[in-house]
């Protein structure tokens, strides 16, 4: 186990693009807490957003993993090719006749993945806990520590999106095209999506029910917007005469569903590349 | 003998092509060997399918005694194959550090090894910056790293200018005096002959002959003579019972022998004919000669 990180973590510590995007994306997760300097005045009255509840513990857990998420995109481009350079540069190969399994090849890509969704929620944590500390209205610590299922549905998420990645690059070899693949995938299931609920059940949650199996639908299932759950927004909203009525919770289904997808994808990844001749 | 390598049967299907026919033969330590063929005729599938990167069809083989799973008793192994592959952003130096971590073992052979592959001084110079001669000898650093049982070259001096080609040749008989198990796959057949003592010959995915190079043919070599009087010479030649046959090339006189015969016994059977020669020289086929005789009869 700690061989195979350590093999995997050599590779990636002498490849500078790597290296360059994965420090951009752990600095624009501390760039969060930029959203806190966003001021503006409507006529007299002034408008601070860090003072409209965002960073409020428990929401701000809620909110911060919700926002960190779509940073997620900047590591999926160092997992696809971290995978497809081992095909570019014929190394895989090479590792193999070195003595690596194809079974410790893929553990060890595995191990990296999961290691960079502990890491991005490791910093989430720290991140909001300081932004929390700083602007939260409550400080009680059984508050501060409430609703933290949300980061482990933050760290669930990363690690079904990376191993979608993950996937993909040894399914594809080639990073360009396995992001293209990954688009091509979100528009697969929105159009899967749109006809099961405009054409073929019409009026009906079947849909809904289908589409939650989907792996980007269940990812993003997994924490739901928390916009509309805002004070503000809420009550803008209820002025206009427009509820809300909707559950802001963590879902369960969802969790097991991405966590069955994660298993999924890397053992498909496995079997490829084992029936794969090099 | 201690086995290193038993192939038994082992096949390999692309689909309609059958690249490896039930190829059959085992490796024993401290021989160099040679598998010889045309392009095409299986010897990197069949290379690939015991290095764990291309899957068998049929048949089986195993390293060692067998009791071990394959990608482990790899570690015991050194392998090149077809040209150098390693990480372009990484040193030579950083490249070996991570084949050290897959293999195992420790990173203290680094510097020698380089040494004896003669790039010392590059090793903090990118792979990308490499020469392919420096890429080629780089990977036979690499696989030597962990002093293997045995090494496995796959057409080591593919691409090479004529120096590249000298500087591999004079590492793997430095290696192979070390005492330092080699299957080297060739069709380059001077090469495998410089180096090789044992060959396994394939054409279109099967095995022709697996032994001794020296055990090859069953012929004992041949004659050229040349006589200022050709057609007496050609006629007592004829005459006697120990040559299958006695041609002509270019004013010289070919005669291949059916049971070993030194020259003197020729010059001295032909001096007492009346025959004088001005040229005598015995002779045994080169590898090539061997070769093409051997794929050409099974035409």
């Amino acid at each position: 186990m700690k061989r195979l990180l350590s093999i995997e973590l050599h590779k990636l510590r002498y490849n500078k693009s790597a290296k360059v995007i994965s420090i951009v994306y752990f600095v624009l997760i501390t760039f969060i807490a930029l959203i806190a300097s966003i001021e503006f005045s409507f006529g007299n009255v002034n408008f601070r957003v860090a003072d409209q509840g965002i960073f409020n513990f428990p929401y701000i857990w809620h909110f911060n993993t919700w926002v960190a998420a779509m940073l997620k995109l900047f590591l999926a481009i160092v997992i696809v090719s971290m995978m497809s350079n081992e095909y570019s540069y014929r190394t895989l190969k090479q590792n193999l006749i070195d003595g690596l399994s194809k079974r410790e090849f893929v553990l060890s890509k595995f191990i990296t993945v999961v290691g960079f969704a502990f890491v991005s929620t490791l910093f989430v944590f720290i991140v909001s806990m300081v932004l929390g500390l700083m602007f939260s209205d409550f400080n009680e610590v059984s508050i501060i520590f409430s609703q933290m299922e949300y980061l482990l549905a933050y760290f669930v998420k990363l690690l079904g999106f990376f191993s979608f990645c993950l996937f993909l690059g040894i399914l594809v070899k080639r990073s360009a095209f396995a992001l293209g693949f990954l688009l091509i995938w979100f528009i697969l299931e929105s159009i899967a999506f749109g006809l099961m609920k405009w054409q073929f059940f019409k009026d009906t949650d079947i849909a809904n029910h289908i589409s939650q199996f989907f792996p980007l639908q269940a990812m993003s299932n997994l924490i739901v917007e928390p916009l509309s759950r805002l004070g503000a927004i809420k009550t803008a909203a209820s002025q206009l005469g427009e509820g809300f009525a909707k559950s802001y919770d963590v879902s369960w289904s969802a969790f097991i569903i991405v966590l069955a997808w994660t298993f999924i994808f890397s053992w498909l990844s496995y079997v490829i590349l084992k029936k794969r001749d090099l | 003998m201690n086995t290193i390598l038993t192939l038994n049967k082992l096949t390999k299907h692309y689909g309609p092509i059958k690249a490896v026919q039930e190829l059959s033969f085992t490796i024993e330590k401290g021989n160099v060997y040679g598998i010889l063929g045309p392009n095409g005729s299986g010897k990197s599938t069949t290379l690939g399918m015991v290095l764990n990167v291309v899957n068998k069809t049929d048949g089986n083989f195993h390293w060692f005694d067998g009791s071990d799973s394959t990608h482990n008793a790899l570690k015991k192994v050194g392998a090149i194959i077809e040209r150098p592959n390693f990480y372009p952003f990484m040193t030579a130096a950083q490249n070996l550090q991570l084949v050290c971590k897959i293999k195992e073992v420790d990173t203290s052979k680094i510097e020698e090894k380089l040494e004896l592959v003669g790039l010392l001084e590059r090793k903090n110079s990118k792979f990308s910056t490499f020469s392919l001669g420096m890429k080629q000898r780089l990977a036979i650093a690499s696989a030597l790293l962990n002093d293997p049982e045995i090494l496995i070259l796959d057409e080591p001096t593919n691409g090479l200018d004529p120096q590249g080609i000298h500087q591999i040749r004079e590492i793997i008989k430095k290696i192979a005096s070390g005492g330092t198990t080699i299957l080297l796959a060739s069709h380059l057949l001077d090469e495998v002959e410089k180096v090789c003592s044992h060959v396994v010959i394939l054409r279109q995915g099967k095995k022709l002959y697996s032994g001794t190079v020296d055990g090859m043919n069953a012929s004992h070599g041949f004659f050229t003579l040349k006589s200022d009087n050709l057609e007496s010479l050609k006629a007592a030649l004829e005459q006697h019972p120990d040559f299958a046959s006695v041609k002509e090339e270019n004013g010289t006189l070919v005669a291949f022998l059916k049971h070993p015969m030194e020259a003197s016994e020729i010059n001295r059977y032909l001096f007492d004919k009346g025959v004088v020669l001005s040229h005598l020289v015995h002779r045994k086929e080169s590898l090539e000669e061997q070769f093409l005789q051997l794929t050409k009869s099974l035409n």
